[in-house]
């Protein structure tokens, strides 16, 4: 009979320095609770006053809904139209950010951290800044998405390029395809259920963004739920809030319905 | 023992499925100056020499199977021909143009001359068979009508089911790449390279990836149509067989060199058993 070897601990000994990282890593966890200031004493006084606003809500009132429909309309056209040109910029970023695409690393490294700064700062500050440039109003809006969309799409439009199959890009250098043949004849075409699930989610996410550029200026239902907060008018207000989440699943629902059909 | 009794019967007696049933017409081979030259050829892999100096020349027309193990650079040859792998040392000269002195659009003028087969089929999955055949024509044209056969000319998308009809699958160009078979992706990769007007087939074990019957097809078929159209066939493979039938001549790599250089119908058991092993049942049985 033979004798069976030891069995193995079932958890290894943390190195002391990891052990120490995560220690530290606890405490800073700790430290940002304590710093926020949240407390049992304000959430015993919160739940209770938000129970009181959201009593002032209801019901929700359908005075002006035709307004505010439009504005929602309006909305949902600014987060479109942001988001193509957004993704009509990211294509081009992307092939110039992707690894084996690009032609040249410093290329590459530029363009890459050009759409990582535009990934994060985040879209209120540029809103802002774009309210500054071009006024009040939409045309702020469809330029914050716009900035916004590439910082997202350029990223995953490059590593979906990234990620294509080789061989067929091989193939068609091994022909003596230019470098603008081959892009288009293999890793567009390899590309395109990335590109497009890639898209649909850009819609989504500048719908919701869009919703809350209104709050700085930059056009949108945005600005009517502000006045209907800053007019202590609150079941208008709670109007505004249902229908941009009947808008937001809305697109979310089409998306996802769409993804599933294409890929 | 010499073997000729295996190569030139079974090709001209064979008759294949589809496209591949015509008789085989014979080597038109020049006797003039080599097609490819390759001197001092060197390569190495981190601490790994591939090659040390290896020699060779290739005629026009000539079908010339390159034999070898693993890891003994048949592959890397291959590729070094046309440049996707750089070698150390050495000069090769392919269709009168030195390979290393070439900047990237002779290059590419170069490239287009040669179609290339690879182990994998290496087509865009998502598109049809036929839009795979018509990025053939980007040898000797560019631009958005020859990304999809959607947008391709009349003429090119004829002559790219042309070449589809000669590979036995004109009945498949609107199926997309990833719905075919091995074999049958491995042949619309080959109606491509047809669609490159080659004068020089590279093919890299094409009939790696397939089962028996689908990779002596594939080889029967790069065989007949490198005939057909006088171009110069060079194959790397693993079968023995394939290497006897549907070559001229077989050149076996060794140490980083050439140690084989032989005509395929005067290729003895000995030399072959040297290079894939004493396990030559199959050429055993029918040359006896």
């Amino acid at each position: 009979m033979t004798t069976l070897p030891c069995l193995p601990s079932r958890f290894e000994r943390p190195h002391p320095l990891a052990f120490a990282a995560a220690l530290a890593a606890a405490a800073f966890v700790i430290s940002s609770f304590v710093a926020s200031g949240l407390g049992l004493e304000q959430l015993a006084r919160g739940v209770p006053a938000m129970g009181r606003i959201v009593g002032l809500m209801l019901p929700p009132s359908l005075d002006g809904i035709d307004r505010i429909l439009w504005s929602l309309f309006g909305t949902f056209q600014m987060a479109v139209a942001g988001v193509v040109l957004g993704l009509a910029l990211s294509l081009p970023l992307a092939v110039l950010a992707a690894d084996r695409l690009s032609p040249h690393p410093i290329v590459r490294a530029s363009v890459r951290t050009l759409i990582a700064f535009f990934r994060t700062v985040p879209d209120l500050v540029w809103a802002l800044i774009f309210v500054i440039a071009v006024g009040l109003g939409p045309p702020a809006g469809v330029l914050t998405i716009m900035i916004d969309t590439i910082g997202f799409a350029g990223r995953f439009f490059a590593e979906a390029m990234e990620e294509t199959d080789e061989g067929s890009r091989e193939a068609l250098s091994a022909i003596g395809a230019t470098r603008t043949g081959l892009i288009f004849s293999s890793v567009f075409p390899a590309a395109m259920p990335s590109f497009i699930a890639t898209s649909l989610f850009c819609v989504e996410k500048a719908t919701r963004s869009s919703v809350v550029l209104g709050l700085v200026g930059a056009g949108g239902i945005g600005v009517e739920l502000k006045v209907a907060f800053d007019l202590f008018d609150y079941q208008i207000a709670s109007t505004i809030i249902l229908v941009i989440f009947a808008l937001v699943v809305a697109v979310e629902q089409t998306g996802a319905h769409l993804r599933r059909r294409i890929l | 023992m010499e073997i000729d009794t295996l190569a030139r019967a079974e090709i001209d007696g064979h008759r294949a499925d589809g496209a591949v049933s015509a008789p085989l017409p014979p080597p038109i081979t020049s006797g003039g100056a080599p097609i490819l030259r390759v001197r001092g050829l060197a390569k190495r892999f981190g601490e790994r020499r591939v090659w040390t100096g290896l020699d060779l020349d290739v005629r026009r027309g000539e079908a010339l199977a390159i034999i070898g193990a693993n890891g003994t650079g048949k592959s890397t040859l291959l590729r070094a021909l046309l440049r996707l792998t750089e070698a150390d040392d050495g000069h090769i000269d392919l269709l009168d143009h030195t390979v290393r002195d070439l900047d990237r659009r002779a290059l590419r003028r170069l490239r287009a001359r040669v179609g290339f087969v690879f182990q994998r089929h290496n087509l865009v999955g998502r598109l049809s068979a036929l839009t795979n055949v018509v990025h053939g024509v980007q040898s000797r044209a560019s631009g958005p009508r020859t990304w999809l056969q959607s947008l391709a000319r009349h003429e090119v998308r004829a002559e790219a089911l042309a070449c589809l009809e000669a590979v036995g699958l004109a009945d498949r160009a609107q199926q997309k790449a990833q719905s075919l078979s091995g074999g049958q992706s491995q042949r619309v990769a080959v109606a491509r390279m047809l669609m490159q007007r080659p004068e020089v087939i590279i093919a890299d074990e094409p009939d790696a990836s397939l089962d028996p019957v689908a990779g002596a097809e594939v080889m029967r078929l790069l065989f007949r149509l490198g005939r057909e159209r006088g171009a110069t066939l060079i194959f790397v493979s693993h079968h023995m067989d394939h290497a006897l039938r549907f070559s001229d001549r077989i050149i076996g790599l060794r140490d980083g060199r050439v140690a084989l250089d032989v005509a395929s119908t005067r290729i003895t058991l000995a030399e072959l058993g040297d290079f894939f092993g004493p396990d030559c049942a199959g050429v055993t049985e029918v040359s006896s």
